[in-house]
C-alpha cells in the first residue's frame, strides 16, 4: 500500500462527501435556472449550501461566488478587482509577493504585460514570511490591489494576513488573499479577517476537484470576467456544478481543525526525525508558524526529482513543492528568494499528510529517505 | 538475457522510452516476459526559442505515460539537459568548427545513454538498460559479449552502438534485434499500444525546424571565416561562407557554375580553403580512423579482412583492416569508396558480427 504524502497537491474525496454528491448526478440533475419542481429543488440546494458555507465563514451568502477552483478564483479576483478600479480611474498598480502561487503571479504578470498595469513584488525573509514594513513601503497613490497568499503551499509558512490586511484597510486598498492552502488548517472568519476577497478550493479538503469559491466582500468593485447567464449574482456566468457545490459544502463541514493537535504532533515528529537523522538537511519555511500537516526540507547534494523518483519506487508519493514541470527542474524561485543557495534549492522535498498518518508510517518514511539520500550521496 | 521466469521478476530493467513505437514495444515485450520494468525518458537540451527537442516533447512524454499506465510500470522523465549540452551539443559544434562532420548519435549512445543513463539505472537497482535499437547482443563461448546486426537489414542499428564496451554490452538489452520493423508494428497493435502508427523520428533530435544550416549559423557564426573555394587541381572557383557550414560529399549550396557538377571533396582548415571537384574525386581507396573500439577488446595482430560501413546507411565495403597504434587503424578498400567523411564513424563487420569501429580521421 503506497504512502501518500502530497495532501497539499490534492486529497481523496471522503466517503461522506461522495455520498452527499451522488444523488446530484442522475437524480437531482435539473438546471437550477429552470422553473419546474426538480429545478427548484436543485436551486434551493445550492442556496442552502451557499448559506451553510457563508455561516462557516461568517459572511453573507451573496459574498460567495462558486468557481471552477482555486486558479479561477484567484484569476477573477485579481482581474475583476484590478480592472474595475482601473476603469474607475483609481490607478493601475498591483502589489503581490514572491510567495504566491503561479495562479496569482502569472495573472499579475499578464495584467502588466497586456493591460497596462505595473506591479511591485514584495520580498520574503528566510522563513518565507512577508513583512508589513515592506508592504507599507510599496504602497503608491495608484495602488488598486494588494494580493498576498495566506499559506505558502511550498514551504507551509502562514503569512501575517491580519497585519497586512489592516495596512491595506488603512490605505483603503482592496486586499485579496489566496487561501487555498489555508482552508482546513486555519479557521476563516470574515468578521475578523481584514480582507476584501479570498480564494479557496474543494479538492484540498477532501472535496471534489473542479470547485472553488471566491469570497468577495459586499461593495468591492468587481468586473465580471465571464459573461453569459445571471448565475452567481452575475459575477460568474455558467450553469452551476451542482454535485461539486454540494460536495464542497460537505467537505467544509468536515474541515479537520479538531485534529490539528494530533497533526502538529506528527508534523514535528517528522521534522525532528529528518533533520536529526539526515546530515545536511534543513527545514524550509517557518518552524512553528506553519500549517499542521505540512513539512518541507532541502537536502545538500541531492536532486529533488531523483529523490522523488526513488521515493516513488519505494511506494512513497511526495513532491518538491514547486510548480516546475516534470523532468525540467529549475531551482525553486521561492527558495532562492528565501536565500537558499541554488544547490540547496534544487534539493527540495515537501511531505504533506492526512489524518491516516501514524508513527509507524513516519518512521518508515524517515528510514526510506535516509537510505535513499545515503545512496544518492555515495554514488 | 535471463531465462528463468522467477529470476526475471526479480530483475529490474530500465527501458529508455521515447514515446514512439519501438521503445514502447520493448517495454511491452519485457513486461510480458515478467521483468521488473521501469520506464525513463531523458529530457534533452533544446535551443532557446526553438521547438522542444524531438526526443522528448510534451506530447512524447504523455504518450510514454499512457504506455506505462497501460502496461503498469513506473515511468519517470529525467533531466539530462546539461549533460546532453556538454557531452553532445558542444561536441557537435566543435567538430564542425574543426572542419569535420560530427556523429552525435554515436557519442550519445556511448556516453549519455549507456553512460549516464545506465549509471542512473544501476543506482535504481536495475541490471539492464533496454532500448529500441535494432541490434543483438549475445554471449559467445568465451564469455564475451558480441554485438550483432538486427535481423531487419533495413533497420539494423548496430552501427550506432559500435562504441559500447564489454561492460556496457553486459548491461544492454535490445529486444527488437530479432524483429523487423513491420513485425514491431504488428506487435504494437497486438499489445494495443496507442502509438502503433506513430512516425519514426527523423534527423537529429536537437535541431530546430531550420535543420543543420540554421543551427550552425546560430552556434558557430562567430568562428565562420570566409575563404576560397578551389578545385582539387588548385583553380579558384569561388568563395565559401565558413568551413563549418560544409560537409564532404555536399553538392547543393556551393553556388558555383562550372562545366561539371562540383562536390565538396575536402575541408582544408589550415588554409581555410574548401576543396571541390568532380564526383569521381570523392572516391577513396583507404581511410584512417582513430578512437577505435574493438568489441571483444582484443587488437588484431595482423591485417584482417572486414566489411566496412562508413556511415549509418552505407553499404558494406570489403576491405582490409590494419591496426596501427594508439587506437588508430588503417583501412584499405577493395574497390574505391565514395563519401569517406572525417568525423563520421567507420564500423567493421564480420558477417553479422560487429568487430568494432572508430572515428574517421582522413
Amino acid at each position: 500500500m503506497p504512502i501518500y504524502l502530497d495532501y497539499c497537491a490534492t486529497t481523496p474525496v471522503s466517503k461522506e462527501v461522495l455520498k452527499e454528491m451522488l444523488p446530484y448526478f442522475s437524480e437531482h440533475y435539473y438546471n437550477p435556472s429552470s422553473i419546474y419542481k426538480g429545478a427548484q429543488k436543485t436551486s434551493s440546494e445550492i442556496r442552502k449550501a451557499r448559506r451553510q458555507i457563508a455561516e462557516n465563514f461568517s459572511c453573507l451568502s451573496e459574498e460567495l461566488i462558486f468557481t471552477s477552483g482555486g486558479t479561477e478564483s484567484n484569476n477573477i479576483a485579481i482581474r475583476g478587482i484590478a480592472l474595475a478600479n482601473k476603469l474607475a480611474g483609481k490607478g493601475n498598480h498591483i502589489i503581490t509577493t514572491c510567495a504566491e502561487h503561479l495562479a496569482v503571479l502569472n495573472t499579475v504578470e499578464d495584467l502588466c504585460k497586456n493591460y497596462g498595469f505595473t506591479s511591485t513584488i514584495l520580498p520574503i525573509d528566510q522563513f518565507g514570511m512577508v513583512h508589513c514594513q515592506d508592504l507599507e513601503k510599496a504602497i503608491q497613490s495608484d495602488t488598486v490591489l494588494i494580493s498576498c497568499i495566506y499559506v505558502s503551499s511550498e514551504v507551509g509558512t502562514i503569512q501575517p494576513i491580519f497585519e497586512l490586511g489592516e495596512i491595506a484597510q488603512k490605505y483603503n486598498i482592496p486586499f485579496h488573499t489566496d487561501a487555498v492552502q489555508a482552508l482546513g488548517s486555519i479557521s476563516i472568519d470574515c468578521k475578523q479577517l481584514p480582507v476584501d476577497s479570498f480564494s479557496v478550493s474543494g479538492h484540498k479538503i477532501h472535496g471534489p476537484k473542479g470547485i472553488g469559491i471566491l469570497y468577495l466582500k459586499k461593495n468591492t468593485p468587481f468586473l465580471s470576467q465571464q459573461s453569459g447567464g445571471s448565475q452567481e449574482f452575475k459575477y460568474r456566468a455558467g450553469t452551476e456544478n451542482i454535485p461539486a457545490i454540494i460536495g464542497f459544502k460537505k467537505a467544509i463541514e468536515y474541515v479537520p481543525y479538531a485534529n490539528s493537535q494530533k497533526l502538529i504532533h506528527y508534523r514535528d515528529m517528522l521534522i525532528e526525525g529528518i533533520v536529526t537523522k539526515i546530515p545536511n538537511s534543513f527545514l524550509t519555511g517557518h518552524p512553528s508558524k506553519r500549517i499542521p500537516y505540512h513539512t518541507s526540507f532541502v537536502f545538500e547534494g541531492i536532486d529533488s526529482n531523483t529523490l522523488l523518483m526513488h521515493l516513488d519506487i519505494s511506494d512513497i508519493g511526495a513532491s518538491s513543492g514547486s510548480a516546475c514541470s516534470v523532468g525540467n527542474p529549475e531551482a525553486s524561485p521561492l527558495l532562492l528568494a528565501m536565500k537558499f543557495s541554488e544547490e540547496l534549492a534544487h534539493g527540495a522535498l515537501r511531505m504533506s499528510f492526512g489524518k491516516d498518518i501514524s508513527e509507524e508510517k513516519i518512521n518508515q518514511v524517515i528510514q526510506n529517505i535516509s537510505n535513499i539520500i545515503q545512496l544518492l550521496r555515495n554514488r | 538475457m535471463i531465462e528463468d521466469k522467477q529470476d526475471k521478476q526479480n530483475t529490474r530493467v530500465v527501458v529508455a522510452m521515447s514515446g514512439g513505437v519501438d521503445s514502447s514495444v520493448v517495454a511491452a515485450l519485457l513486461k510480458k516476459e515478467g521483468y521488473d520494468v521501469i520506464g525513463m525518458m531523458q529530457r534533452l537540451w533544446t535551443e532557446n526559442n526553438q521547438p522542444q527537442n524531438r526526443c522528448c516533447t510534451s506530447d512524447a512524454i504523455e504518450d510514454a505515460k499512457e504506455i506505462a499506465t497501460l502496461l503498469d510500470f513506473p515511468f519517470y522523465v529525467r533531466d539530462y539537459k546539461n549533460i546532453f549540452k556538454n557531452t553532445i551539443v558542444d561536441y557537435f559544434t566543435q567538430t564542425y568548427v574543426q572542419g569535420m562532420t560530427p556523429s552525435p548519435c554515436l557519442i550519445c549512445n556511448q556516453k549519455v545513454r549507456f553512460g549516464d543513463l545506465l549509471y542512473e539505472a544501476k543506482t535504481l537497482g536495475a541490471k539492464y538498460l533496454a532500448t529500441g535499437h535494432y541490434a543483438r547482443v549475445q554471449m559467445n563461448s568465451f564469455g564475451e559479449y558480441e554485438l550483432l546486426t538486427g535481423m531487419d537489414p533495413d533497420k539494423d542499428q548496430s552501427y550506432m552502438l559500435h562504441r559500447l564496451n564489454q561492460n556496457q554490452l553486459s548491461h544492454a538489452l535490445f529486444p527488437l534485434g530479432n524483429y523487423t520493423k513491420s513485425e514491431v508494428r504488428t506487435l504494437a497493435k497486438k499489445f494495443k499500444l496507442p502509438v502503433f502508427n506513430k512516425q519514426d523520428s527523423q534527423d537529429l533530435c536537437f535541431l530546430g525546424e531550420d535543420g543543420h544550416q540554421g543551427f550552425l549559423k546560430r552556434h558557430v557564426s562567430h568562428t565562420l571565416k570566409r575563404g576560397l573555394i578551389k578545385t582539387v587541381q588548385g583553380e579558384v572557383v569561388g568563395e565559401h561562407q565558413g568551413l563549418a557550414l560544409y560537409t564532404v560529399g555536399q553538392r547543393r549550396g556551393l553556388h558555383i557554375s562550372y562545366s561539371y557538377p562540383l562536390y565538396v571533396i575536402a575541408l582544408n582548415t589550415k588554409e581555410n580553403t574548401l576543396i571541390v571537384g568532380a564526383k569521381k574525386e570523392l572516391e577513396k581507396d583507404e581511410l584512417y580512423a582513430n578512437q577505435v573500439n574493438f568489441i571483444n577488446q582484443s587488437i588484431p595482430q595482423k591485417p584482417i579482412p572486414i566489411l566496412a560501413k562508413i556511415r549509418y546507411k552505407s553499404i558494406y565495403h570489403p576491405a582490409t583492416l590494419k591496426y596501427l597504434e594508439k587506437n588508430r587503424i588503417h583501412i584499405q578498400f577493395k574497390q574505391p569508396v565514395s563519401g569517406v567523411t572525417p568525423g563520421q564513424g567507420v564500423v567493421f563487420y564480420h558477417e553479422d558480427k560487429v568487430l568494432g569501429g572508430g572515428m574517421i580521421e582522413k
